[in-house]
């Protein structure tokens, strides 16, 4: 009798989670469809940066042109972009219809099937036009996955009133001997200016990133043909020596924390005599009501040692379909539209010409109007197109890319190798302790996901 | 016990110097919140400027706020009422009937706080996904009920534990019903701690950031995901996210303040005194 009154009970628990699930459906067919008003709706992930944001401003045009379709912008965070779209795609969610994606991730996706390929781009559309280590950057196989918004390298920003100072002529190729001595003759703390600006934040797209090209240049890699781990090579111990030295003897204070934005905020208060980064930040240097040092800034090449291709990176964020997108074709428009030449000038007619994209067509770097804006151009394009993701190093790697190597585990790995460089350059471990653990996570990383037995 | 007082002054000035330490990240997000996006990141730090307004109306054009903040109200008070609806019953139960378990499903309900959200992330959001409820406000109600239950519960079950027992003999002698019971004579003799509850679990919901950022897209999208929205990778950025957090904070800032009477006095005196 017992059992029977509770099975009783358990059977109305049960059917009071059916009918409550079979409610939460009903209420959710209910609620507006991605066509919902016979326009078919886009959801857009994307990060929030001044290229961004300009596009956003210019999609209005974009909707008049197209009265069927309606845009709808989810701006995040770079790492809550990369977990949210990650966790929707892997997991079928279809949440979005484009998504910005680097070009780390566009090779890993494609290959898993997560993206859409985008081979049938109209001829107007003009694939050609595309920066060539950018578009490869982008494509798997040969397929083209994702389209440039915004491509970048890197390259050295120096201070010219300081360097005519000292009477030192900066070459349009340095090297990173001469860096570190330039770092030396300019830097003044006592009137507030640090010789070299550096990234010290720890992380796979932070420090790293800038650790990685400063490695290949001094010779060295990631990882032998057999996925190896080898950052106990001389060749890394003397690429982070010399990070460690150059930062703690000219480097400004606290700088294990700064990251890109972090030393474009000193660099533009006229604090750092050199910095070396990303080549968007040309742009920004240059625009007298974000920079105090705008008209006295000088660029150059990134720096070199030994090995030229693998010293300054690549870097593109791109525009992509997801497999799961509900609205494949509308997405496919949008996305030629927000990355044409069209789209170029139009930014050009309304913000001016040094507010354009940089660093995807060919064709923006021919246009004379464009050489005229941005006095970098030329610096930025030869850095792009001088990019080898192929052979970032003078040793042979199983893996592609400047600085990041094109396998999903690299974040963690990245991110890890990070924290041991940023203890060493706050001298909480010595450079030989600090490459000893990161070698030793490396090699529990590649164990654990099978990489090496 | 004059001289003792008088012994005293330190303890006041030591609560006005911990009050001070805790609002001061507040008080500087406000301040940068005017400053030119220069003049956020300037070092040294500056405390007097020329004040501007640029960043509001810049967050404001960018992004619908009062959109984010329906959702927000919509939601908190949702997932709040939701999780009275279920706790209040529960606790009532725990406090006044309860079985040599009782005390175990207490630490076993607390315990599930212990796990850290991001390890039942994909099930969430596959469950979300087959039940249609990724981007919804539902959703979002009922994830943050079962996040919050644990806590309202206990701290219902803590206010009823402190009625005495012989009220509600005497009220059954009478013949009231369990309903009456609870309605008439429990909930009004614990109603300012449910009402602190109430408010704890508002501004928990209000706050909560990782389900609120991976379960939302557009529609339900609360104000933690207007913030995270004007954090950037390159460029500065810190003014305008400035803006945007004070913005995002001011309703539950300015409800919490008009309501601290009874926050404190539900949190500190107990349920019946």
């Amino acid at each position: 009798m017992r059992l029977f009154r509770r099975a009783r009970v358990h059977a109305r628990v049960l059917a009071a989670f059916l009918i409550s699930l079979l409610l939460v459906q009903l209420v959710n067919a209910c609620s507006a469809g991605p066509q919902a008003d016979g326009r078919t709706r886009l959801t857009i992930a994307t990060v929030n940066n001044g290229d961004m944001v300009v596009m956003q401003d210019l999609s209005s045009q974009f909707e008049a042109d197209n009265p069927d379709i309606e845009l709808r912008w989810v701006v995040l965070e770079e790492n809550i972009l990369r977990q949210r779209t990650t966790t929707d795609v892997a997991s079928q969610g279809g949440q979005f219809d484009v998504l910005t994606i680097g070009s780390y991730e566009t090779p890993i996706w494609a290959r898993r099937g997560w993206l859409r390929s985008l081979d049938g781009l109209p001829a107007e559309y003009d694939v050609d036009d595309l920066i060539d280590p950018i578009r490869t950057g982008l494509s798997y196989e040969d397929t083209l996955y994702a389209v440039p918004f915004y491509g970048e390298s890197s390259m050295l920003y120096y201070r010219t009133d300081l360097f005519d100072e000292a009477g030192i002529t900066v070459s349009p190729n340095p090297t990173y001997a001469q860096v570190g001595e330039w770092a030396s003759q300019v830097h003044d703390p006592a009137n507030g200016v640090y010789g070299i600006c550096l990234r010290g934040k720890p992380g796979w797209g932070e420090n790293m990133a800038f650790l990685t090209t400063l490695v290949n240049t001094f010779g060295g890699r990631w990882f032998d043909m057999d996925w190896n781990p080898t950052i106990d090579s001389p060749e890394w111990q003397n690429a982070v020596n010399f990070y460690v030295d150059v930062m703690n003897q000219y480097g400004p204070p606290g700088a294990s924390s700064n990251g890109f934005n972090e030393n474009l905020a000193l660099f533009s208060t006229g604090k750092c005599g050199m910095w070396i980064d990303a080549t968007v930040a040309a742009g920004l240097l240059s625009n007298p009501e974000q920079s105090q040092v705008a008209d006295r800034i000088g660029f150059a090449r990134a720096p070199v040692e030994s090995y030229p291709n693998g010293s300054n990176w690549l870097w593109s964020w791109a525009l992509a379909i997801p497999a799961t997108s509900q609205s494949p074709e509308a997405a496919e428009r949008f996305i030629a539209w927000a990355t044409s030449k069209e789209y170029v000038q139009l930014v050009a007619e309304e913000y001016g010409w040094v507010s354009v994209p940089p660093g995807t067509r060919t064709s923006t770097y021919e246009n004379p109007n464009y050489q005229q804006a941005a006095p970098f151009a030329e610096t930025v394009l030869r850095s792009i197109e001088s990019a080898d993701i192929t052979n970032p190093s003078p040793l042979p790697t199983p893996y592609k890319g400047v600085q990041y190597v094109d396998i999903p585990e690299f974040q963690a790995i990245g991110t890890q190798v990070g924290q041991r460089m940023a203890s060493a350059l706050i001298n909480q471990v010595s450079v030989d302790q600090a490459i000893a653990q990161s070698q030793t996570v490396a090699e529990r990383f590649m164990r654990h996901t099978g990489y090496i037995e | 016990m004059a001289t003792n007082r008088s012994n005293r002054w330190w303890i006041p000035l030591l609560g006005w110097l911990v009050a001070c330490l805790l609002f001061f990240p507040i008080f500087w997000m406000f301040i940068t919140s005017f400053k030119t996006e220069v003049a956020a990141v300037a070092t040294p730090p500056q405390l007097f400027f020329r004040p501007t307004l640029e960043n509001y109306v810049a967050v404001q054009t960018r992004a619908s706020y009062f959109n984010f903040a329906l959702n927000s109200v919509v939601i908190s008070l949702g997932a709040t009422l939701l999780s009275l609806l279920l706790a209040i019953p529960a606790a009532y139960a725990m406090s006044f009937f309860p079985t040599k378990r009782t005390k175990s499903t207490l630490v076993w309900m607390l315990s599930t706080k212990m796990l850290p959200a991001v390890g039942v992330l994909v099930p969430i959001y596959i469950l979300a996904r087959e039940t249609g409820l990724l981007d919804t406000r539902i959703g979002l109600i009922i994830i943050y009920t079962l996040i919050n239950l644990p806590i309202v519960v206990w701290m219902i079950y803590s206010f009823f534990k402190e009625v005495p027992k012989e009220i509600l003999e005497a009220d059954r002698m009478d013949g009231a019903s369990t309903y009456q019971e609870l309605v008439h004579v429990l909930l009004p003799l614990a109603l300012p701690g449910i009402f602190s509850t109430a408010l704890l679990s508002i501004i928990l919901s209000w706050n909560e950031a990782f389900w609120s950022l991976n379960l939302t897209t557009f529609d339900a999208a609360p104000l933690t995901a207007f913030i995270a929205s004007f954090s950037s990778p390159q460029g500065l950025f810190w003014a305008k996210l400035s803006a945007a957090s004070s913005m995002a904070i001011a309703p539950i800032l300015l409800f919490g303040w008009v309501s601290q009477r009874q926050l404190v006095r539900g949190l500190t005196f107990g349920a019946v005194k």
